[in-house]
C-alpha cells in the first residue's frame, strides 16, 4: 500500500470543486470580492495540486506544453482585443459604453466581464507554466 | 486589541523567517506570515486584497519557493572557511548596516509625524477622486464592487499593464529555464 | 505625546516590518533569504498603504446597501496590482537563483564572488 493513495484519492475528489470555486470567484467579481486575478490563481493552483499529487509526467499529459504556452498569450489577446473592439465600435480604447450591446450599463458590465475572463486565463496559464518550469528535472 | 495582537504576531513571524537557518522552515513561516497578513487586511476591510494575498502569497509563492529549494540547497550555510578571513571587516560591515537601517527607521518615523491619524475621515487620501468613484461608479459602470469598477473600467490601462507584467514573468522563466529538446 | 503615540503607533510597526525585510535583503548572504526579505518588505509596504485607506466607521468598498460610509477603494486597487508585480518578481528571481545554482553549485553570495574572481583570474592568466 503506497503512501500516495490518500493524497491521490483526496486530490481526485477535491480538484473539481476547487475549479468550480475558481469559476465562481471569476464570475462573481462584480458583485463581491474576487475577480479575474483571484479566480485565475485558484484555477492554476488546482492544476498545481494535480501535478504535486500525481507527478510531473502525468501533469504534462493533462496540460501539454503547447497548451500552456498558447493560453499564456490568449488572455492578454482577449484583453487587448476587447479594447480594439471598443475602438472599432466608435469609442476610445477600452471604453466599454460604446459597444453595441444594449444599454450602456449592460455594455459596460459585459465588457468588464470579458476582461476578467481574459485576465483569469492568462494568470492560470502563467502559474502552471512557472510551476512546470521551476520543477522540471532535466539537469 | 486583536489588531495589536495580529501586528505583534506579524513582527514575530517576520523575525523568525529572517533569522532561521533552515530555508525550508523559513519558507513555511513566510507562508504563515502571508496568511496572517491576509487576516490583518480583512480586519482593515480590504477584502479583495486579502483574497489575493491569501491565494497568491500563502499559495503560489510558497509552492514556487519550495520548488526552487528542491532544485538548490536546503540549508543556509553557516560560517564557511573562505569568507571569514578577517573578522573586523565582518563586524564593520554589520555595524555600518545597523547604522543605515536605524537611520532609515528614524527618518521614516519622523516622516509619519506629519501624516493623518489612523482612520481619519478628513485625510487628504480620501479627496475628490475617491469620492467621485464611490458615488458615480454604479451608474457609470453597472458594477457594484468599487474595486473591480476602478480596476477594470476607470483604471483599465493599469490592469492591461499588470497582465502584461505577469505574462512577461512567464516569458522570463521560460527563457531562463527551458532546455531545448535534443 | 500620548495621543501622538496612540494615533500613529501602527505606522511605526509597519516601518519596523519594512526594516526587518530591508535587513534581510542587504545583510544576509544567501540568495533565497534575500528573496524572503524582499517579500516581507513588499507586503509591509502594502499594509502601510491599505491602512491609509481606512475610514473610521466605514465598511468594505463593495456596495452592500447597509452603510453609507465606505473605505477608500483606490489604494486597494493599486495594491492589487502591486501584489501581482510582487509575485512576478519573485518567480523570475527564483528562476535566476536556479540558474545560478546550476552554474556555480552554491547560492551563497560571497562564495559566488570568490568563484567568479577565481575564474576571471584563470582566464586572464591563460
Amino acid at each position: 500500500m503506497s503512501e500516495h493513495v490518500v493524497i491521490r484519492t483526496v486530490s481526485k475528489m477535491l480538484i473539481p470543486f476547487i475549479q468550480l470555486f475558481a469559476l465562481y470567484v471569476i464570475a462573481h467579481g462584480e458583485l463581491g470580492p474576487g475577480g479575474g486575478f483571484q479566480g485565475g490563481v485558484i484555477l492554476g493552483a488546482s492544476i498545481i495540486l494535480y501535478v504535486i499529487a500525481f507527478g510531473l509526467e502525468e501533469g504534462r499529459k493533462r496540460v501539454s506544453e503547447t497548451t500552456s504556452d498558447v493560453l499564456n498569450s490568449v488572455g492578454v489577446l482577449i484583453y487587448a482585443g476587447i479594447g480594439l473592439l471598443c475602438l472599432l465600435a466608435g469609442g476610445a480604447y477600452l471604453e466599454y459604453t460604446s459597444l453595441p450591446l444594449g444599454t450602456k450599463k449592460l455594455a459596460s458590465g459585459l465588457g468588464i466581464y470579458g476582461i476578467e475572463i481574459g485576465v483569469a486565463i492568462t494568470v492560470a496559464a502563467v502559474m502552471i507554466t512557472i510551476f512546470f518550469e521551476t520543477s522540471s528535472h532535466d539537469d | 486589541m486583536i489588531d495589536l495582537l495580529l501586528l505583534i504576531l506579524l513582527v514575530a513571524c517576520a523575525l523568525a523567517a529572517v533569522l532561521m537557518r533552515d530555508l525550508l522552515s523559513a519558507t513555511i513561516i513566510l507562508s504563515a506570515y502571508s496568511l496572517i497578513m491576509a487576516v490583518a487586511w480583512t480586519r482593515l476591510n480590504a477584502v479583495d486584497v486579502a483574497f489575493t494575498e491569501a491565494s497568491v502569497g500563502a499559495g503560489i509563492t510558497t509552492v514556487l519557493m519550495l520548488a526552487a529549494l528542491s532544485r538548490t540547497m536546503r540549508g543556509e550555510d553557516g560560517v564557511g572557511p573562505v569568507v571569514r578571513r578577517v573578522r573586523w571587516t565582518l563586524h564593520a560591515r554589520s555595524a555600518v548596516l545597523f547604522i543605515v537601517i536605524a537611520f532609515t527607521f528614524g527618518m521614516l518615523v519622523y516622516g509619519t509625524m506629519d501624516m493623518p491619524d489612523f482612520g481619519d475621515p478628513d485625510a487628504p487620501a480620501h479627496g475628490r477622486v475617491a469620492k467621485r468613484y464611490i458615488e458615480k461608479s454604479y451608474e457609470e459602470t453597472g458594477v457594484e464592487n468599487f474595486v473591480t469598477a476602478v480596476l477594470a473600467s476607470y483604471r483599465g490601462y493599469d490592469t492591461l499593464g499588470e497582465t502584461t507584467v505577469i505574462f512577461t514573468a512567464a516569458m522570463g522563466v521560460i527563457l531562463l529555464l527551458r532546455r531545448r529538446k535534443g | 505625546m500620548i495621543e501622538i503615540i496612540l494615533g500613529k503607533y501602527n505606522y511605526w510597526i509597519y516601518i519596523a516590518l519594512m526594516m526587518i525585510g530591508f535587513y534581510a535583503m542587504v545583510a544576509k548572504e544567501n540568495l533565497v533569504k534575500k528573496i524572503i526579505g524582499m517579500n516581507i518588505f513588499q507586503t509591509a509596504v502594502f499594509l502601510f498603504y491599505i491602512s491609509i485607506a481606512k475610514v473610521e466607521g466605514g465598511t468594505a468598498p463593495i456596495e452592500w446597501h447597509f452603510s453609507h460610509i465606505y473605505d477608500n477603494p483606490l489604494p486597494h486597487t493599486l495594491m492589487l496590482t502591486g501584489i501581482v508585480v510582487s509575485v512576478s518578481t519573485t518567480a523570475v528571481a527564483l528562476a535566476l537563483i536556479i540558474r545560478i545554482y546550476r552554474e556555480y553549485g552554491t547560492i551563497e553570495e560571497d562564495r559566488i564572488l570568490e568563484i567568479n574572481e577565481g575564474r576571471s583570474g584563470e582566464s586572464e592568466s591563460a
